[in-house]
C-alpha cells in the first residue's frame, strides 16, 4: 500500500485528523501555560517575558511553522471529511435519530470546528498579526533587564475592554470545550487505543483536560474585563 | 404480562423500484395483539392489502428469531425500533400502545440502495467479506479441534465480535453512513484468533479498501452504531481495526 493510498483511505483520513488533533492538544497546554502568566500579579512582567521568549527563540519559531501546517491540515481535512461524509446519504430520514445513541457534540464537530476557525481569524487579527507584522498603537515597547520587547500584556488589556470581544472569546472557549471532549478520546481511539483500561483513562483525562483548558482560556478575557489583573 | 389489543397508524415508505422516487403512505391497522411481533403486525397489514388487491409492503426477513440479520427497518428514528440489543423481528407490539403512530423507513445510505419499499441492497457487505473476511485452510483430514491453544479472553472477545449478523443497522444509524463497526467486527473476530493470523494484514487493508469503494463514509466515533447494534458489538472493535489497518499499512510494501 502506497503512502497516498494509506492517507486517502477512510481510516487514513481519520488518522490525519487524530494526529494533528493530538498535536494541537499539546500546543493548547503550552499556549494556556504561557498565557496563565498574566495571573502572576506583576503588571504583566512574567507574561511579557514569556511572550518574548516564544517570539524570539528560533526553535519555537520553527515549531510555529509546524503548528500552522498542523492546524491548516486539521481544518482542511476536517471540512473535506465533513462534506464527504454528508454526501454518503443522499436521501435522509424523515424521523432523525437525534440523541438516541450519540451525543450532540460528537455529531457537531464540523460546526464546532467552524466556530473555532472563525474565532481564530478574530484571535489572529487581535494578537498574532499586530505582534508579527503590522503593530498596534497599544502594542507598546518596554525594556525588562535590558531586553527590548513588546508589551503584549498591554495589548491584551486593551483588547479585552470591549464586552463583545470578551463574549466572543468565552463563546469560542465553550465551543472548544465540547470540540475537545469528543476530539480527545476520539483521537486516541483512531490511533488504535482499544484496551479498556486505557480507554477509560483517556475518557476521564480527556474530560478533565477539556474543561481545565477551556476554563483557563475563558477566564483570561474575563479577568481582564473585570479588572482582576 | 398483560395482554391488550391496539389500533395503530403506520407511516410506511413505499417505493416501487430503485428508480422510483418513493414516498410515505399511511395505513390504519386494527386489532393488533400486544403479543404479536412487529413483523407479524406487518403481515396482518399485508394480508389486508392483498385482500384489497393492493401491492403488499416489501420487507426483508428470514429467521425471525434474531440471528440472521435479514430484517432491516428504521422504526420511529431508530434502526430495529426502540428496544436495546434487539432486531426488528424480535421487537414485540407490547412496545407500543393503542393510538400510536409508527413511522417505518428503509436503511438510508448510498451504499444500501432501496430495491423496493423497505428492502435495501446490502450486497456491499458481501463484497467486503469477499475482500478478506475469511481464513484459508488446507484441505485434507479435519484437524483436531483443540490442536491450537487460544487464550480464554481472546476467544471470548473474538466470539463477541463474531456475533455480528451483518444487518447493517450500524450503517443506518451512523450520521456518516460508515460501515466501520461491521468491518471492525469481522476483522477483530479473525485477528484475535491464531487461525486468522496468516492473512491478518492483507485482510485489514483489503476489507477497508473495499468498504471505501462501496461508498460508505468515514467513522467519527460518535458511538451511534454501538447503541443500535442488535448484537451489542462494541466500538472497541473499531479502535482495534484502526490499529490493525494503520500497522498493516505502515509495514506493507
Amino acid at each position: 500500500m502506497k503512502w497516498s493510498e494509506m492517507f486517502t483511505s477512510s481510516i487514513g483520513k481519520k488518522l490525519v485528523m487524530a494526529l494533528t488533533g493530538l498535536f494541537l492538544i499539546i500546543f493548547l497546554i503550552v499556549h494556556a501555560g504561557i498565557n496563565a502568566c498574566i495571573w502572576a500579579n506583576d503588571g504583566g512582567e512574567m507574561f511579557n517575558k514569556a511572550a518574548h521568549f516564544m517570539g524570539s527563540t528560533v526553535v519555537i519559531r520553527i515549531a510555529e511553522i509546524g503548528l500552522f501546517l498542523g492546524i491548516f491540515l486539521h481544518i482542511i481535512q476536517g471540512f473535506m471529511l465533513e462534506f464527504q461524509n454528508r454526501s454518503k446519504r443522499k436521501q435522509g430520514y424523515a424521523v432523525p435519530m437525534g440523541n438516541k445513541g450519540s451525543k450532540w457534540y460528537s455529531r457537531s464537530m464540523g460546526l464546532l470546528g467552524t466556530i473555532l476557525l472563525l474565532f481564530f481569524i478574530l484571535h489572529w487579527w487581535h494578537f498574532w498579526v499586530p505582534a508579527r507584522f503590522i503593530g498596534h498603537e497599544e502594542l507598546t515597547e518596554l525594556e525588562i533587564n535590558g531586553v527590548h520587547m513588546h508589551n503584549m500584556y498591554n495589548l491584551m488589556q486593551y483588547t479585552f475592554q470591549e464586552l463583545w470581544v470578551v463574549i466572543a472569546y468565552v463563546f469560542a472557549c465553550f465551543s472548544l470545550c465540547w470540540h475537545l471532549i469528543h476530539g480527545f478520546q476520539s483521537a486516541f481511539r483512531t490511533v488504535g487505543v482499544s484496551n479498556s483500561k486505557y480507554v477509560n483513562l483517556v475518557q476521564n483525562v480527556g474530560i478533565g483536560y477539556s474543561i481545565i483548558i477551556s476554563l483557563a482560556f475563558a477566564m483570561m478575557p474575563v479577568s481582564m474585563y473585570l479588572g482582576w489583573v | 404480562m398483560e395482554h391488550y389489543m391496539m389500533n395503530l397508524t403506520l407511516k410506511v415508505w413505499r417505493q416501487k423500484n430503485a428508480n422510483d422516487r418513493g414516498g410515505f403512505e399511511s395505513y390504519p391497522v386494527k386489532n393488533i395483539s400486544s403479543e404479536m411481533s412487529f413483523l407479524e403486525m406487518i403481515d396482518v397489514l399485508n394480508e389486508e392489502l392483498i385482500r384489497d388487491g393492493k401491492d403488499p409492503i416489501a420487507f426483508d426477513h428470514d429467521c425471525r428469531e434474531g440471528i440472521c440479520g435479514a430484517c432491516s427497518m428504521y422504526i420511529n428514528g431508530r434502526p430495529h425500533g426502540p428496544w436495546e440489543q434487539n432486531t426488528t423481528c424480535q421487537l414485540h407490539m407490547r412496545a407500543y400502545k393503542d393510538g400510536d403512530t409508527i413511522t417505518i423507513e428503509p436503511w438510508r445510505a448510498n451504499a444500501f440502495p432501496v430495491i423496493k419499499d423497505l428492502v435495501v441492497d446490502r450486497s456491499a457487505f458481501d463484497r467486503i467479506i469477499q475482500a478478506g473476511g475469511y481464513i484459508s485452510v488446507n484441505t485434507g483430514n479435519a484437524v483436531d479441534a483443540n490442536v491450537m491453544p487460544v487464550e480464554k479472553d481472546k476467544a471470548d472477545a473474538a466470539f463477541a465480535a463474531a456475533a455480528c449478523i451483518g444487518c447493517g443497522a450500524c450503517v443506518a444509524a451512523c450520521k456518516n453512513s460508515s460501515a466501520l463497526l461491521f468491518v471492525s467486527a469481522k476483522v477483530s473476530h479473525l485477528a484475535l484468533l491464531p487461525q486468522g493470523s496468516p492473512e491478518r494484514k492483507s485482510r485489514a487493508l483489503n476489507m477497508v479498501a473495499q468498504m471505501d469503494k462501496e461508498g460508505f463514509g468515514a467513522c467519527t466515533n460518535t458511538g451511534a452504531c454501538e447503541a443500535v447494534c442488535p448484537k451489542g458489538i462494541s466500538i472497541t472493535n473499531i479502535a482495534r481495526l484502526n490499529a490493525e489497518f494503520s500497522l498493516a499499512a505502515l509495514v506493507s510494501q
